[in-house]
């Protein structure tokens, strides 16, 4: 998994990778050639005292390296490039598929781990990808060198071979075997810890307000040593791959002094070959070794590559069907029929049986008790969900035959949650009409009420928002979100409840406000409070994600128990009886 | 190289030295099992340079046999030397005079027997020193590892809070796992590799002066010539590391918060701009890795040049000794050998100096959190205050979150025990502010605030906010199961006492519908549960701790009416005979408060009860007038 992720990243790379394996064989032979010179020089050079010879060999031996160190440094030019390229293509393939995910997908992973895996697994998998550039080619070939040397001093000794070589693959596997097992241990607790850091991060005044330092420390505490202590249990298995490989290959040696001493004696052997073997041996060795670097790292980033291929290979459950349809400008004419949705899993639908038409120009409120599905409901239309039966039509079109692209586009979104992005105020209202004029941005927050304190902020439209809007108060955050929604001009107005925090004088400018650019766009309204939504054409009461009453405010208050309770909890009996 | 040219701004590296201080001072508590690494160290570094020389004694042993073997039994060895004379081979026989041969013997299997065991000895011996010593070291690392993520999870509660309004979140995450496994990493890989190598170099360099103080002389002249060469080195990578896990952190903050507000850029249709920025922080993490990675790679060729460069000259003037016969030939050989031992471990440590450099960048950006400036800290000896009674007075109190804004202003009011005091205003009045300044969560800028005669300023921050609960609009819940969640306000609540809450809440009766029940567990945060129900867990959390003081901040905004109702009543006797602050737009909320407080612009504009300030006619019964039966919402609520 891990060298298939790798190498189909670098497939539209074959000329420098081409490269960087010529580059690293023209190194190693370099590297493979420069002993060879230096027994030149002591044999012919300073054994005899010829000092010419020791300097034209060694003017040679200073050119040769000259070049083998350009190729190791062309080498390594590209091959940092190379891998980091791995990086920020898988990078960029995983921040586009998590945001080709909905809710469900999301929550399935966890965002904690989403963003360890962008960051951090891909560290790895790049940080393999450059050691393997190094190793690809040195090792094998000093290593390949190396058997081939000693089998030509001595076939019957180089069966010695047989044995060293696959003792050290068993060992190395035996530990690596072990390792993959921890570091996916591993990076699960570092999810973990990101995890409960991030909920400390964004739970800081809960936290401060109850004074739960220290249960938040122990919480942290048990992540953290969880983690150490699967680091601790991966870093000494670790800590044993050098030692055992230096004792298997000097043990190796010993063998082969043994043996080979007796062949020796026998007479089948020069001892001058004996001495060359060993050095071949070692030379298998430091191969080895240098591969050695790479297998360290190999249990590590295959568990990456793993957790990063799983995101890949999850399918978004809302995606553009075979048959979605570009509509470019999509009417706002919205049909429910018998719509259902379920949690994948759960037992019980949050909505079901839901058949309804909003129609443009006018004006559907959803009102209902805590939990009865009034944001499925409206997240069910973008598809931020897809109802479990049912069908959903939006200007005649069945919501799945439709792009997600083009019915996203034609619908205006105030989540119930009002959410900025850090950034400027102009960069989250732009999230909504990316190529904005400022007039338009300002026709915008005039709208939604916001000019006023837009203005007053040091900057206006540039004046800085931080992450999640947490530099303006809630009221003013809710008022960003709606002329986010506004500048986009949609079809389709989504209102989750997004008045909540407005005081009512706002409120009411607001809506009023809202009234000339509506007028043509079908809008639905979440809300609890009745005098907000009385006059609104038609009213949905859910009760448990049932529609248990349908009609206008007096038509309800005719005929619909639910609503009559809803009504009478928010207005003393003299505004009831006024407003019926 | 092209790649050196571009990229961004160019970062000033810190001195390395203090960083160094700060790293090693954090394995400081493991100095005892620090000696043992490096007495193991230089343990296997001894046995490292033993062991060849055993096996060369081996080597002798099967030439011995060898050579023993040419001439037959019973021939002294003095004979067979002056034979060997005889035929020309001078030179086997000065070789034979330092041996040990027996004429007529071959090999010695048992002497070769016995000198291979003992080497066979020596090399087990030397794998448990090396693996005791990466096991030790590797504690050592992952402990300190452990002390650095939770000095800065320590950290995170010292913080002023502002510091969370400017900071990213995902730069903070990115430091406690990139950077931090980052960290370790680099230590794991140098911390005994360096060791060895030093040893190594300094025993080899006190076996070149043995031998030729001349030569040694010429191998120490490399040193310097390593040393600049890393230290040019190692400065430009660091500069590149910097940027790469700077870059990290910020392309960590960005992914965290698209991820976050996925639901959004969902619905939106995730905007070119988000897609955008992820390109550039995304490009320049490619650029600054890739260009790190590159000035660090250049470091072991550079390193293999001048070793090879060192070998010359030692080979010329080597040369140049034994013409001059100021040398013989086997020093100048054995020499040789102990240039090549003595390179190998430079070159080493100049690699392991530059993998270090990424290393301390990371560090160095979690020094930089550790050292963000903290709130100031408790008053020492601390105001001690008795059990709350709740009188709550603003005396003459002004604040600002930025310096050339003022927020509010000379601002004064009294909460007298009990009382349940109702904060109604504009948005962006102050009203959470209020709230903030009431928790400590920002200190005030002049003035004073008093619980019950006691300057707040002058209790412990836990002290304070333990006398009150709590209740946030953002209500905000951590992974775990609810029964957890709700546990919150008191640790040590029984299940009967969680109950109790949930059910005065109204929090048990949409858990009971959940399969799990109480034992449901709630994803990151809070998962399928919808605002409303997480309001009311919120709600039972703060009914649980039965605080002194109740703080509710738009506690109800995204919870239906009808079960506010219920809530409200509930709250009544939560409330009865404690002060309470109440924020609500909802004015059917307030009307029954005992203490209305009008903001506006970070003052307040009027104050009184309910009835009183309608009478009076100002801004709360415009307020109040725009919400029941104002012609405005007739109007656009129809539309």
């Amino acid at each position: 998994m891990l060298f298939r992720l790798i190498v189909r990243k670098l497939a539209p790379y074959k000329l420098p990778v081409a490269l960087i394996i010529a580059l690293q064989l023209a190194s190693t032979i370099g590297t493979l050639y420069l002993p060879t010179l230096n027994a030149d020089i002591i044999d012919d050079g300073v054994v005899n005292g010829n000092t010419g010879v020791i300097f034209s060999l060694g003017a040679w031996m200073l050119g040769i390296t000259a070049g083998q160190v350009l190729c190791a440094i062309g080498a390594t030019y590209l091959s940092a490039k190379m891998a980091m390229t791995v990086g920020r293509q898988v990078r960029t393939d995983l921040f586009t598929k998590v945001e080709s995910f909905s809710a469900q997908e999301v929550g399935v992973f966890g965002a904690p781990s989403l963003i360890t895996r962008t960051t951090n697994d891909v560290q790895q998998v790049q940080m393999l990808t450059l050691m393997g550039f190094t190793m690809m080619v040195t090792a094998p070939i000093m290593c390949v060198g190396g058997i081939v040397l000693a089998l030509q001093q001595d076939v019957p000794l180089s069966s010695l071979l047989l044995v060293i070589l696959p003792l050290l693959v068993v060992a190395i596997a035996l530990i690596v075997r072990r390792l993959v097992p921890l570091f996916r241990l591993g990076q699960k607790q570092l999810d973990r810890i990101n995890g409960v850091l991030r909920e400390q991060i964004m739970g800081i005044s809960v936290i401060r307000a109850f004074v739960r330092r220290d249960y938040e420390a122990e919480r942290f505490a048990a992540a953290n040593g969880e983690l150490t202590n699967t680091q601790l249990r991966a870093g000494r298995l670790l800590s044993l791959m050098f030692p055992t490989i230096f004792v298997v290959v000097n043990i190796a040696s010993v063998g082969v002094l043994w043996f080979g001493g007796q062949r020796i004696d026998s007479g089948g052997m020069q001892i001058g070959a004996l001495t060359a073997f060993l050095s071949y041996i070692m030379q298998i060795l430091m191969s080895v070794m240098m591969a050695m670097f790479m297998f360290m790292m190999i249990p590590r980033a295959a568990v990456s590559a793993e957790r990063i291929q799983a995101v890949l290979d999850t399918s978004p459950s809302v995606a553009d069907g075979a048959k979605a349809r570009d509509v470019p400008r999509l009417g706002g004419r919205l049909e429910f029929r018998e719509v259902e949705f379920t949690y994948p899993g759960a037992e019980a639908p949050v909505l079901s049986g839901l058949s309804f038409t909003a129609s443009p120009g006018t004006t559907t409120a959803i009102i209902g008790s805590t939990g009865s599905g009034k944001s499925t409901l409206l997240n069910l239309i973008p598809r931020l969900l897809d109802r479990s039966s049912g069908s959903i039509l939006v200007d005649g079109h069945d919501s799945h035959a439709l792009s997600l692209n083009s019915l996203r586009s034609a619908i205006g979104l105030v989540p119930q949650k009002a959410y900025l992005f850090s950034g400027t105020v102009a960069s989250n209202v732009r999230f909504g009409k990316a190529d904005a004029t400022d007039e338009e941005l300002w026709r915008a927050l005039d709208i939604a009420q916001a000019t006023d304190f837009v203005r007053s902020m040091p900057g206006g439209l540039d004046a800085p928002i931080g992450q999640g809007g947490s530099n303006v108060s809630g009221g003013q955050r809710q008022r960003l979100c709606i002329a986010r929604a506004v500048i986009s001009n949609p079809a389709i107005y989504l209102f989750d409840d997004s008045f909540s925090a407005l005081d009512f004088a706002t409120d009411a400018k607001l809506r009023a406000a809202l009234k000339p650019v509506t007028t043509e766009a079908t809008v639905l309204v979440v809300a609890q409070r009745v005098n907000t939504i009385m006059y609104a054409d038609s009213i949905l009461v859910l009760d448990e994600g049932r529609l248990v009453g349908q009609g206008t405010h007096q038509e309800l208050m005719a005929n619909c128990g639910t609503y009559q309770e809803i009504v009478t909890s928010q207005l003393t009996a003299s505004d009831a009886e006024q407003a019926a | 190289m092209s790649m050196m040219g571009r990229g961004g701004p160019p970062q000033k590296a810190k001195a390395f030295g203090p960083s160094l201080r700060r790293i090693l001072a954090l394995m400081a508590p493991d100095r005892v099992r620090m000696t043992w690494v490096i007495v193991l160290a230089a343990v296997s570094v001894g046995l490292g340079v033993l062991a060849p020389k055993i096996l060369g004694h081996a080597t002798d042993l099967i030439f011995q046999g060898v050579v023993g073997r040419m001439f037959p039994a019973g021939v002294s060895k003095a004979q067979a030397i002056e034979g060997l004379r005889r035929q020309g081979q001078g030179q086997v026989a000065d070789m034979l005079g330092g041996m040990d041969v027996t004429p007529g013997q071959g090999l010695d299997l048992s002497a070769l027997g016995w000198t291979l065991t003992s080497v066979l000895v020596l090399y087990i011996v030397a794998f448990f020193f090396n693996w005791s010593q990466g096991y030790i070291t590797t504690g050592i690392v992952q402990r300190a590892m452990y002390k650095l993520r939770e000095s800065i999870e320590a950290k995170l509660d010292r913080l002023p809070m502002s510091h969370f309004q400017e900071q990213s979140r995902g730069d903070v995450l990115s430091k406690v796992t990139n950077d931090i496994d980052n960290f370790s990493q680099t230590l794991n890989q140098t911390l005994t590799q360096l060791l060895v190598s030093a040893l190594t170099v300094i025993g080899v360099i006190a076996m070149m002066f043995s031998i030729s103080p001349m030569l040694a002389l010429i191998a120490l002249c490399t040193i310097p010539l390593t040393a600049v060469v890393t230290v040019l080195i190692a400065k430009r990578s660091r500069v590149q590391f910097m940027a790469q896990w700077k870059t990290t952190g910020e392309l960590n903050g960005h992914i965290e918060e698209m991820f976050t507000g996925h639901e959004i850029v969902k619905a939106f249709g995730a905007p070119q701009a988000a897609i955008d920025k992820f390109a550039v922080s995304n490009e320049s993490l490619y650029r600054s890795s890739s260009k790190a990675q590159f000035i660090s790679g250049v470091i072991m060729p550079s390193m293999n040049f001048i070793s090879n460069l060192n070998y010359v000259a030692v080979a010329v003037i080597g040369g140049l000794q034994i013409a001059s016969g100021n040398l013989s030939i086997g020093s100048v050989q054995a020499f040789i050998q102990y240039s090549r031992q003595f390179s190998q471990p430079m070159a080493q440590i100049g690699g392991m100096i530059n993998l270090l450099q990424s290393g301390v960048a990371s560090a160095e950006r979690v020094f930089d959190l550790l050292d963000a400036p903290e709130q100031a800290p408790d008053a020492h000896p601390a105001a001690n205050l008795g059990a709350t009674v709740g009188r709550v007075v603003f005396d003459r109190v002004s604040f600002r979150y930025n310096p050339d804004e003022p927020l509010i202003e000379d601002l004064s009011l009294v909460a007298e025990a009990g009382q349940t005091v109702a904060i109604v205003g504009p948005t962006g009045a102050g009203k959470t502010t209020l709230v903030n300044l009431l928790m400590r969560f920002y200190e005030i800028g002049a003035g004073r605030i008093s619980i019950d005669g006691v300057n707040t300023a002058e209790m412990t921050r836990d002290d304070l906010r333990r006398r009150f609960g709590m209740v946030l609009q953002d209500a905000w819940l951590f992974g775990g199961t609810i029964r957890e969640n709700l546990a919150y306000g008191r640790l040590d609540a029984t299940d009967e006492e969680i109950v109790q809450a949930a059910e005065a809440t109204h929090v048990d009766h949409f858990v009971r519908s959940l399969p799990e029940g109480y034992d449901t567990v709630l994803s990151d945060d809070g998962g399928s549960l919808s605002q409303g129900q997480r309001q009311l867990m919120t709600i039972a959390r703060a009914w649980l701790a039965n605080p002194g003081i109740l703080i509710l901040d738009e506690a109800t905004s995204s919870v239906d009416t009808r079960t506010e109702v219920l809530i409200r009543q509930a709250m009544n006797r939560l409330r009865k005979s404690r002060t309470s602050f109440v924020i609500a737009h909802r004015l059917s909320t307030i009307r029954d408060a005992d203490l209305i407080l009008v903001m506006d612009h970070g003052r307040i504009l009027e104050q009184g009860r309910h009835e009183e300030l309608l009478e009076a006619g100002g801004f709360y019964h415009d307020l109040y007038m725009s919400q029941f039966g104002d012609p405005l919402i007739e109007e656009t609520a129809s539309a």
